[in-house]
């Protein structure tokens, strides 16, 4: 084969945790593993996951009686009853021993320490001691929204840890990664996916992958909220584009989109939420501690979705900090200490010396929330296959498998890549090995021509069009001016009707360098356009979802409707049609009943008709969205009932 | 706030180094921009600017933006450093960037740092080399957790490659393992989860292209953003070093 042309058994778009961790176990059946990564793998955003991996040990005495179970309720709970409740469940059963294993692979875990320690909890110094028949077992933090401390951590650099162990992994079973490429469209015939074409960005050349298998791990699609957003540079999302583009594909829940509450202001640079979990305070400008009256049981630890709410709120009311880049409010470390802070939260105490001059042992924080986390993503099954498209895989946060519903819990995001990316990996190992190449190579070499045109095209307009950056700007602007934390009707409206105008603009718009080789700026154009209906699929799909749940907040809406809404949204996007179309599919079996989350309002629109009727049925009617047969019967993992004994 | 902000804006020349060894025309030559300087601008919104506003054809790396990828190493001012958490309110109002050296050049600032390093951990194999296989049942070893933490020092490298730029050896020995080599190889020594034998660790650190290369000059030591102690890593390797050697003749 030539260099335009390779193939492999298992093609995986996406050197981060969740693609890296399902090339490990594909590559140890024995099959060929491909990984595309637009960056070295090493520099894959999941090494900037910074305070933990949420996985139900039970190691220090604040996480006494932990287990899935109680990992499950605090994971449905968090989601506002949007996740797939199997999901969940599989999730929270198989965390303990993903987190054991990269133990196993070198993440250097912060450790129990048996005997007195220190802690802040709830605004009191307390001491705790540690039994010494868990010392040097793994230790855990609290974090939001969760019942016991949880989280499983390296200082504050879990996902550099995580991603340097599961990396190391990859050498040693000598797994081929191309870095610096990008997978730029799917090769695909009757609903049966052939692996991808990419572009090198090394030289701007396009070449074909075919594969009996394609896992798309692409990450998120922080990006299109510009420069609002503590993700990387490189999180535009192409994954769920690619999977959009084949017109067959669904998107899950691409309105549920996460506002962490503390990114740096006003860089965006994220400061984890264990902070909080730590003991930090949120402050506003006169100095007090509104998060403990807006939420007296959970305070600075509620979901995440609840105290942005509040955070912005607070600044509505004229008690944020004001600066020429907007208000902001404070995060105080000063309480937990040097030794504390210089060790425990390290990474946090860089950043805040490197990024704001600020030394957190003495100053207070600016913060301000900002988009964080995209719980939508290329729906797939419980084996991670996606919907409508044999053969194609997604796994972590490029997918919807779903766990998180709409709003994740911190942590549990860095837990489901290593969680899904080995439950994923062993499914495409299985449909691997039960598959043969039966693809024509006149399908790829058409698709990389029709790629390898967009780039053409590009390069031929000419005139005075907007520069593709403008646009990207004001998409940016529209995103979190009027796709925020707080929604209406009205603003979205606009924000549908201003990110159609940009579609329509990018049509228009003129590269200004026609350099040959990677050419950053064609690099950048060509991803544009997958980027704005990525957007507009998020504006409409909250447009048209007239509740709110999870960290999706319509003020004209207030209430969480489980009558109506207790639903996934589906939005495809049909070639060749001018705009997306939407569907809604059950959420899943339910075994936790919707009820309260424990923080948050309490209340909401109950459902209508009984479990016992939305269940009815629940899997026939997915499969007519799309979903695809799967290795154990659908509901063969839900533990029925299991968490009736703990509420 | 920076430390300008009260002042009046500069304005900031930045002279940069451009090559696109894809363009047959391209030369390798020096080109200068000019830029307003804002309050907190770094590397990273400065280049973004020059491309967005000036030229885009200006080729650089950034991923994280907040010093944890490694992405951006590049020569400021002759010294290597992350762009991203480099402030222009810590330059004078003359910054010549330079692509690091050692790396082979994608292009203008960006250099190809993934196969270096994916090289380095092939040929000193830094992973944990287990005994026994993952048992998913069984609870996790234990760990003292001042262990845990000594390896998460070293763990802390970034792979920016700025030591290795810094570095006379790796400047004109390939073969070097490099300070961010010797580094890792360090903290896997140090890991009883990794079960090599000393005489194992003797053939990967004990020669000129190990621990015996390094003339401790030390600039990697200097210019490593993330602090990492490197003069210890290096007596800590040599150390273990001559005591396998000695455990070997007797």
């Amino acid at each position: 084969m030539s260099s335009e042309l390779i193939s492999t058994d298992v093609l995986v778009i996406g050197g981060g945790l969740a693609g890296e961790r399902c090339a490990i176990e594909a590559a140890a059946a024995g099959h060929d593993v491909l990984i595309l990564s637009l960056v070295p793998p090493r520099r894959s955003h999941s090494c900037a996951a910074q305070g933990g991996m949420q996985a139900a040990l039970g190691n220090c005495v604040k996480a006494e009686g932990d287990n899935p179970t109680v990992h499950f309720l605090d994971t449905v709970r968090g989601s506002d009853w949007g996740a797939d409740q199997e999901v969940a469940q599989i999730f929270t059963e198989e965390a303990p021993i993903a987190v054991r294993e990269l133990a196993h692979l070198g993440v250097p875990w912060t450790r129990v320490r048996g005997g007195k320690n220190s802690y802040v909890i709830k605004g009191e110094r307390v001491e705790i001691e540690e039994s010494i028949e868990n010392d040097g077992l793994i230790m855990h933090r609290d974090f939001g929204g969760t019942a016991k401390w949880r989280a499983c951590y390296a200082a504050a650099a879990t996902g550099h840890a995580a991603l340097y162990a599961v990396d190391s992994e990859v050498v040693r079973l000598g797994i081929t990664v191309r870095d610096r490429a990008e997978a730029v469209e799917l090769i695909h015939e009757g609903g049966r996916c052939w692996g991808a074409v990419a572009r090198c960005l090394r030289t701007g050349k396009h070449f074909a992958v075919v594969a009996k298998a394609t896992v798309i791990a692409t990450g998120g699609y922080g990006r299109i909220y510009g420069q609002y957003t503590t993700n990387a540079t490189i999180n535009e999302g192409m994954g769920a584009v690619i999977a959009m583009n084949t017109g067959v594909v669904p998107l899950g829940n691409m309105e549920a989109i996460q506002f962490h509450p503390t990114a740096l202001a006003p860089s965006n640079i994220l400061v984890t939420e264990g902070c909080r979990g730590d003991g930090a305070y949120l402050l506003d400008k006169d100095l007090h501690r509104f998060m403990v009256d807006a939420e007296p049981a959970k305070q600075e630890l509620a979901s995440r979705d609840v105290v942005s709410r509040h955070m912005k709120q607070r600044m509505r009311d004229g008690k944020g900090v004001d600066t020429p880049y907007g208000p902001h409010l404070w995060l105080d470390l000063r309480h937990l200490g040097e030794q504390h802070l210089t060790t425990k939260l390290r990474e946090v105490w860089e950043i805040c010396r490197d990024f704001a001059g600020l030394n957190p042992v003495n100053d207070l924080i600016p913060v301000q929330p900002t988009q964080h986390y995209s719980m939508g993503g290329v729906r797939v099954n419980k084996d991670g296959q996606a919907y409508n498209m044999a053969g194609l895989f997604a796994a972590g946060e490029a997918a919807c498998w779903d766990m998180h519903g709409f709003n994740r819990l911190g942590g549990n995001s860095l837990a489901e890549t290593v969680v899904a990316g080995r439950i994923v990996g062993r499914r495409v190992a299985e449909f691997v090995a039960t598959s043969s190449l039966d693809v024509q190579t006149g399908l790829a070499f058409a698709a990389k021509a029709s790629a390898e045109q967009r780039a053409i095209a590009w390069l031929g307009r000419s005139g005075a069009g907007p520069s593709v950056y403008a646009i990207r700007n004001a998409m940016g602007e529209t995103m979190m001016g009027k796709v925020g934390i707080f929604r209406t009707g009205g603003e979205l409206e606009e924000a549908v009707a201003e990110i159609s105008a940009l579609l329509a603009d990018c049509d228009k718009a003129v590269l200004r360098s026609k350099a040959p080789g990677m050419n950053p700026e064609l690099s950048f154009a060509l991803r544009l356009k997958g980027m704005l209906r990525l957007a507009l699929v998020t504006a409409k799909g909250a447009l048209l979802r007239t509740e709110s749940r999870g960290a999706h907040y319509r003020s004209d809406y207030p209430l969480r409707n489980d009558a109506e809404w207790l639903s996934r949204t589906l939005a495809r996007w049909p070639a060749d049609a001018a705009e997306p179309e939407f569907s809604y599919e059950p959420v899943g079996e339910i075994d936790l009943p919707p009820g309260h989350r424990g923080y948050g309002s309490d209340e909401r629109i109950e459902m209508t008709e009984s479990l016992e009727q939305y269940n009815d049925g629940v899997y026939e009617r997915q499969a007519k969205h799309g979903r695809l047969a799967t290795a154990e019967l659908p509901g063969s993992r839900l533990r029925r009932g299991d968490w009736k004994e703990l509420v | 706030m920076t430390k300008k902000e009260s002042g009046k804006a500069r304005r900031l020349r930045f002279e940069i180094f451009r090559y696109n060894p894809e363009d047959p025309e391209s030369e390798p030559h020096m080109q200068a921009f000019e830029i307003d300087e804002a309050p907190y601008m770094s590397l990273y919104i400065a280049l973004n600017q020059i491309r967005e506003t000036l030229d885009p054809s200006l080729q650089f790396d950034f991923a994280c933006r907040s010093a944890i990828c490694g992405s951006c190493g590049m020569m400021v001012n002759g010294r290597p450093t992350l762009g991203c958490r480099t402030l222009t309110s810590d330059l004078p109002e003359v910054v010549r960037l330079h692509p690091l050296p050692v790396f082979k050049l994608i292009g203008d600032l960006s250099v190809d740092t993934g196969t270096w390093f994916r090289e380095m951990v092939e040929k000193s194999e830094a992973w944990i080399h287990a005994k026994e296989a993952f048992d998913p049942q069984a609870k996790e070893a234990r760990m003292d957790d001042d262990l845990a933490q000594a390896i998460y020092e070293g763990e802390r490298c970034i792979e920016c490659g700025c030591c290795v730029a810094s570095c006379g050896v790796a400047n004109v020995n390939q073969n070097f393992a490099g300070p961010a080599g010797l580094n890792r190889i360090a903290r896997f020594m140090m890991d009883p989860r990794d079960q090599r034998s000393d005489a194992e660790w003797f053939e990967v650190v004990s020669n000129s292209d190990g621990v015996f290369g390094c003339l401790g000059m030390m600039a990697c030591h200097d210019v490593c953003p993330k602090e990492l102690p490197l003069l210890e890593v290096y007596a800590y390797l040599r150390r273990k070093t001559l005591v396998a050697a000695f455990a070997g003749r007797s």
